[in-house]
């Protein structure tokens, strides 16, 4: 269960993971969904991608140990099986800047604790250069003012309000704020006529 | 003020506003099964919370389970922990299981609908990505994780935001031996597979008005393949008469106050979208994918494009499809060899998929060498088929008739590609692993396509055999 910890800054080396459209079969392939837990995901990231190329950035010493993940287009998108960000999230994951994000993958690292933050594809593709030149310098992922640095270079990222304020105020885990609403809950069923048989 | 069916649902559904600014939104059907839920009990024994509203969730068993024998234990000692898990929980928590011996199990999103739980009016979810499938009867109806499966347990809610509402006008008259299928591959490429992104997709125009609700189902399944992460249809006349008598629609006079309060839902005839694309249906061709997502598709009797021809952040995409799939640029799609025939999957597996897979396969015999396998959406269609014969159908040219079930659309079961294999699917996602081997390549296409690469060994154009 989270913890439920405010989300405004994350300090950690850069992954710079290239590519567009890469989806959770690719993350995580549905194998490794034949389990009743979460446990040991994170050492099958990316698993038959790893296999297929011995360049893949999770296999790079260099980026052993990275914890924010820079990458494309449409990032996260299918499945909406939460074992792809617990995965990433095992393997040391914990922001990823992309250049957009699968809507139902951003839901699940909201859920996670894990902020998905939107850049222009010039400053991915700009953070990625930077990473790959020096994999040993921090990126500062600010959370709070919509901000990523790296060196002496500063980047926009986007978030939704919502999401936005859910990570930085810790409320990302949405059971307890849900349960606040109390009794309107029965009371907005109540309303729905096909919850009466009509 | 007119307004939208999202517009409408929304509303009625609307909880309060968090401090967060998104809306707490009731859940009116929460439809679960093995796979993205045995981490969602615990978190709630944790919480120490029943679940809130029991009768607004319904279990089934789809995923991992063994076509060849639905028989427990099951062969595979992971698949059957799930299954024993889906079990316990389903009963520590009193929901409902549709097991095996209720005769009503499927696949979640041909069970739905099916037995009439999806309705119109509703919010739908399920931690499931191709949940926008019961979005075809009018309802809003959502993909969600397994930590939202918790929310929806513990609260019935979910923290939402309202997404955009583009509507997909599909005009003019679909050409024989062109397919629910194969409109919404049209959409996918046309729109692109991200083009859904933060947007709800409303499907209307003549092609979809006229379709049926299997139809329907089919084309709001893929909603996720284009980005969005909901689909639907307005209810009307067809919605109405597919959910008279199921068994858990209303019935008598309390079905005419249902219809009473389903057509109110729909979208008025003056509201607005956030942006309205359309598609010419007369100019749509049988599709088939060449590639590694579901955008990437050609008509059959189109050519593999030049990655040069596409639009600029698609090109690495394109070029990793190609080199992927061991296909030249310029190369006819129709032709392509093919290892494996499925029939299956949420998208393709109602009856009337079968029907139109069996009109095919009466014409021919699997080819030598092919291996092909028929897996009905839910064991109510399963019956219906053998009831008309078309498990006979099947068996005589070829086919391997199985048990209802998620099977080879994602290999979580026996049912997997081997090596390298091609395989001609009707299921839903052409990525790189996703049936089951590392290396296997999917072509996606309609179930009739399919039936005759089966017979052909290749890909051919359906149209020349129905002609």
């Amino acid at each position: 269960m989270s913890d439920g910890a405010a989300r405004d800054q994350i300090t950690g080396r850069g992954i710079p993971l290239p590519g567009n459209d890469i989806d959770t079969d690719r993350i995580i392939p549905a194998r490794f969904l034949k389990a009743v837990t979460f446990e040991g995901l994170g050492e099958h990231a990316f698993e038959d991608a790893r296999k297929q190329d011995a360049e893949h950035p999770f296999n790079q010493k260099v980026y052993e140990g990275g914890s924010v993940l820079v990458t494309g287009l449409n990032f996260g998108c299918g499945s909406s099986r939460e074992h792809a960000p617990e995965s990433l999230k095992r393997w040391g994951v914990r922001a990823i800047i992309g250049g957009s994000f699968a809507e139902i993958f951003f839901g699940n690292c909201v859920a996670l604790g894990i902020p998905c933050l939107t850049a222009s594809m010039d400053d991915v593709l700009w953070l990625q250069r930077a990473i790959g030149r020096d994999p040993g310098q921090p990126v500062v992922v600010d959370v709070k003012n919509r901000q990523v640095r790296c060196g002496d270079r500063t980047i926009a990222v986007e978030i939704g309000d919502g999401p936005h304020h859910q990570l930085v105020s810790g409320s990302w885990n949405a059971t307890r704020v849900l349960l606040d609403a109390g009794s309107a809950i029965e009371e907005t069923a109540r309303r729905l006529p096909y919850t009466r048989g009509f | 003020m007119a307004q939208t069916l999202l517009d409408k649902v929304w509303e009625a559904h609307t909880v309060r506003t968090l401090p967060s600014g998104q809306t707490q939104l009731f859940i009116g059907l929460h439809l679960i099964h093995e796979v993205t839920t045995p981490q969602a009990f615990p978190m709630l024994k944790e919480l120490a919370l029943p679940v809130r509203m029991p009768d607004r969730t319904f279990a089934t068993l789809d995923h991992i389970i063994p076509t060849t024998s639905h028989a427990r234990p099951y062969a595979d000692p992971l698949a059957e922990e799930m299954a024993a898990h889906l079990t316990r929980n389903t009963k520590d928590f009193g929901l409902p299981l549709f097991d095996v011996d209720s005769g009503r199990q499927g696949i979640v999103h041909v069970i739905g609908p099916e037995l009439g739980l999806s309705q119109p009016g509703m919010t739908i979810a399920c931690g499931d990505s191709h949940t926008a499938t019961h979005g075809a009867v009018g309802a809003i109806a959502f993909g969600i994780g397994t930590s939202q499966v918790r929310d929806v347990l513990a609260t019935q809610c979910l923290a939402m935001a309202k997404p955009r509402l583009r509507q997909v006008r599909v005009d003019g008259t679909l050409p024989a031996g062109v397919y629910a299928k194969d409109v919404i591959l049209t959409i996918i490429r046309q729109l692109g597979v991200k083009g859904g992104v933060g947007h709800a997709y409303e499907y209307a125009g003549p092609v979809i008005d006229r379709m049926s609700m299997e139809e329907r189902l089919t084309v709001c399944n893929m909603s996720i393949e284009g980005g969005a992460r909901f689909g639907y249809v307005n209810p009307d006349h067809t919605t109405f008469e597919y959910l008279r008598g199921r068994p858990y629609a209303p019935s008598g006079a309390a079905f005419d106050r249902a219809v009473a309060w389903w057509t109110s839902m729909a979208t008025d005839p003056a509201a607005r979208f956030d942006d309205v694309a359309r598609i010419d249906g007369s100019a749509i061709a049988p599709v088939v994918t060449w590639g590694i997502n579901p955008g990437q598709s050609v008509p059959v009797d189109g050519r593999i494009p030049n990655p040069d021809s596409a639009p600029e952040d698609e090109r690495a995409t394109y070029r990793e499809g190609l080199a992927f799939m061991g296909f030249e640029a310029g190369q006819p799609i129709a032709g392509t060899r093919i290892d494996v025939a499925f029939v299956g999957s949420c998208t393709n597996s109602r009856i009337s998929d079968l029907r139109v897979a069996a009109d095919v396969a009466r014409r021919g015999k699997v080819a030598p060498g092919v291996r092909a396998l028929v897996v009905p959406g839910s064991q109510a269609v399963a019956k219906m088929a053998e009831a008309e014969g078309l498990h006979e159908v099947f068996r005589a040219a070829g086919f391997e008739w199985r048990k209802a079930g998620c099977s080879m659309c994602l290999g979580m079961n026996d049912d997997k590609l081997r090596g390298r294999e091609v395989c001609a699917s009707s299921s839903n996602r052409n990525f790189i692993g996703r049936q089951g081997s590392p290396h296997g390549r999917t072509l996606l296409m309609s179930p009739a396509m399919v039936a005759a690469a089966a017979i052909a060994g290749a890909v051919s154009d359906v149209r020349e055999m129905v002609r």
